[in-house]
């Protein structure tokens, strides 16, 4: 269904080269992608394959050497200035002087909403991140998997119809990180929106994604998509089916595809 | 006896607890001070002992090395003769004008010079070290003002404007490896011959001596903040202006107040300093001039040390403010 929806980034023959002291770095080379709309895609691949890089370019934070990238058919810095995605980085990077609903008020400040809305949009987001309550603490009042929930809500605090996630549960333990990938789906579910996600844990990939991207470096590229057949309704338990091992399957055989063209 | 002080600690009452807490925090210093005060006392000996062998002898009493003048003991090493005559010992702490003044001589002379002034109602007369403090301080903290002002504005800029940080860095580093006493009376006869006398030469050099660290340290905390910090604001496309009052500047927070502290106490010697090339009457540069003139090393270490508790208390209240503002930011747990 969400394959005839329209494409929301459209990636054509993109290049990244970062030169270094040590020489030019090819980040990314000839990546075409599609995502779609309500598309939930995982990036999966060994370190150092692109997959910030290429989150960071749609994101505008990062310009490419050569290709076209469109975001919502706009340049990524067009889609920027339009507030089209909210940006999950792998640490909570909240303000340390800031309270849990003053750093999710922070964008909101900065794009100009009312302090009405701003209240209302903070309570909307804390209630979808668990976080009722904790509105008033400090971050280091909030353990580690709070932190990264509360920094979740800064980025759907303020409606992007895309969220860009670079490793957002990297540092958890697994039980905080399943509970939190359970509500990251369900809130997908809800909200219908489109979002790029980069793991390294192949379980975490197959059980969000409804498409997988695996990756391979030097020069980074993609090496395989995988499409999904899992139901958009997951539970947890869903891991342990014969259809998920299959996907989880396909995506090891393609990161040791990506290795073996590598050595 | 044995019993209940080996009970005591056991019943750990809040009060107990309290004293305990406030004795470990006071013994240290306690310490320190002993011995400050031990080898300040062992010092005052050797040091003043030439001179009150001096006395002895005049007033008719025989010192060894027995035939040695005045004059031979001169060259003969303090240390032995201070171990020759230690019945001599208890004068070298009592002399109206000795090389190194005994800590009591020290704060008799501090006590007399603010307290009991005070007390006496003449808290505020030329000979009242208060009123030389206080002459001190409005120019030290206005040139700390001046300074610190000055000294944000240039971070600011350096941090936002690649010129200014080619440009001024330089300059800022270069003013600060000229010796402040040579161009201390310099600016004092410059503005002196513009008519600008009094307070302002004063703080002026004060200012000139506390911009420097405060703005090393604004450079550095404008630009504390990481690169993802930076890219979050970046992803909300912020403006220049709201990433510096959002990030920059809070950031900047602790290191604002750490180079304040360095500031108030550079702007303070720039004060001293300030005071002794024109012969100014007043102040605790001037004090320590005139002391030197006569002689007078009581009045000088007096002064030396209200400019040392002077820099402590100033110090201090920047260290209150920071406590504050930071537990005010939620910076400190
Ligand atoms: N700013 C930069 N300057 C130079 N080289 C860079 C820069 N950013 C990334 N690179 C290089 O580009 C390549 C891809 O980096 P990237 O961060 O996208 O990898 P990654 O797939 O996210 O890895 P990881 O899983 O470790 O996070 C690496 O070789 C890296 O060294
Ligand atoms: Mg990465």
């Amino acid at each position: 269904m969400n394959t005839t929806s329209q494409p929301v980034i459209v990636a054509e023959k993109l290049d990244l080269t970062f030169q270094t002291n040590d020489g030019p770095v090819q980040a990314l080379r000839d990546v075409n992608l599609t995502i779609n709309k309500g598309d939930f895609v995982s990036f999966i691949g060994p370190s150092g394959c692109g997959k910030t890089t290429f989150l960071r370019v749609v994101a505008a934070l990062e310009h490419p050497t050569g290709g076209q990238i469109s975001v919502n058919g706009m340049t990524p810095d067009e889609a920027r200035r339009a507030r089209a995605y909210g940006y999950v980085f792998q640490a909570a990077g909240l303000y340390p002087w800031r309270t849990i609903e003053k750093n999710i008020m922070l964008p909101l400040e900065i794009m100009g909403y009312s302090s009405d809305e701003q209240a209302e949009h903070v309570d909307r987001v804390l209630k979808m991140v668990d976080l009722e309550g904790f509105g008033k603490k400090y971050p280091w009042q909030l353990s580690g998997g709070m932190q990264q929930r509360a920094s979740i809500a800064r980025a759907l605090a303020f409606d992007a119809g895309i969220l860009l996630m670079d490793e957002p549960f990297g540092a958890l333990d697994e039980i905080v990180r399943d509970h939190l990938n359970e509500q990251l789906l369900a809130l997908w579910d809800r909200t219908g929106m489109t979002v790029g996600f980069v793991t390294h844990s192949i379980p975490e990939a197959v059980y969000l994604s409804t498409r997988i991207v695996v990756m391979s470096p030097r020069p980074g590229r993609i090496t395989d998509v995988i499409e999904s057949t899992l139901p958009r309704e997951r539970p947890l338990d869903i891991r342990d089916t014969p259809e998920f091992l299959e996907i989880a399957h396909r995506v090891r055989e393609g990161l040791r595809a990506g290795h073996a063209y590598d050595d | 006896m044995t019993d209940a002080t080996m009970t005591a600690p056991a019943r750990s009452t809040g009060f107990g607890r309290a004293v305990r807490g406030t004795w470990n925090a006071v013994f240290p210093v306690v310490v320190v001070v002993s011995v400050i005060f031990a080898i300040w006392y062992a010092a005052c000996v050797p040091m003043n002992i030439k001179a009150a062998l001096d006395q002895a002898e005049r007033d008719g009493v025989i010192v060894n090395p027995a035939g040695a003048t005045a004059r031979d003991r001169r060259d003969m090493s303090a240390i032995g003769l201070a171990f020759k005559n230690p019945e001599q010992a208890g004068d070298t702490f009592v002399q109206e004008r000795p090389r190194l003044p005994a800590p009591h001589q020290v704060a008799r002379e501090l006590w007399k010079t603010t307290g009991d002034m005070v007390l006496r109602g003449k808290a505020f007369s030329k000979r009242s070290l208060l009123y030389h403090a206080w002459v001190t301080l409005s120019a030290t903290v206005l040139g700390f003002a001046m300074g610190t002002v000055g000294g944000v504005a240039l971070a600011v800029g350096i941090v936002h404007s690649r010129v200014m940080n080619m440009s001024v860095m330089p300059w800022a580093i270069a003013s600060q490896t000229i010796p402040i006493l040579a161009i201390a009376p310099m600016i004092i006869v410059v503005l002196n011959s513009i008519g600008i006398t009094g307070l302002i030469p004063k703080a002026m050099i004060s200012a000139y001596l506390s911009f420097f660290p405060v703005t090393v340290g604004m450079v550095k905390g404008l630009r504390s903040p990481d690169g993802m910090q930076l890219d979050l604001l970046k992803t909300y496309s912020a403006s220049q202006g709201e990433t510096f009052w959002k990030l920059r500047l809070p950031s900047s927070m602790p290191y604002f107040f750490t180079s304040m502290k360095i500031g108030m106490a550079a702007s303070l010697v720039g004060a001293i300093v300030g005071e002794m090339p024109t012969g100014a009457v007043a102040g605790l540069g001037a004090r320590l001039l005139a002391g030197s003139y006569y002689g007078q090393t009581i009045q000088i270490w007096a002064a030396l040390f209200s400019a040392a508790i002077l820099a402590a208390v100033l110090v201090g209240v920047i260290g209150a403010l920071q406590r504050m503002t930071l537990k005010k930011m939620g910076m400190v747990r």
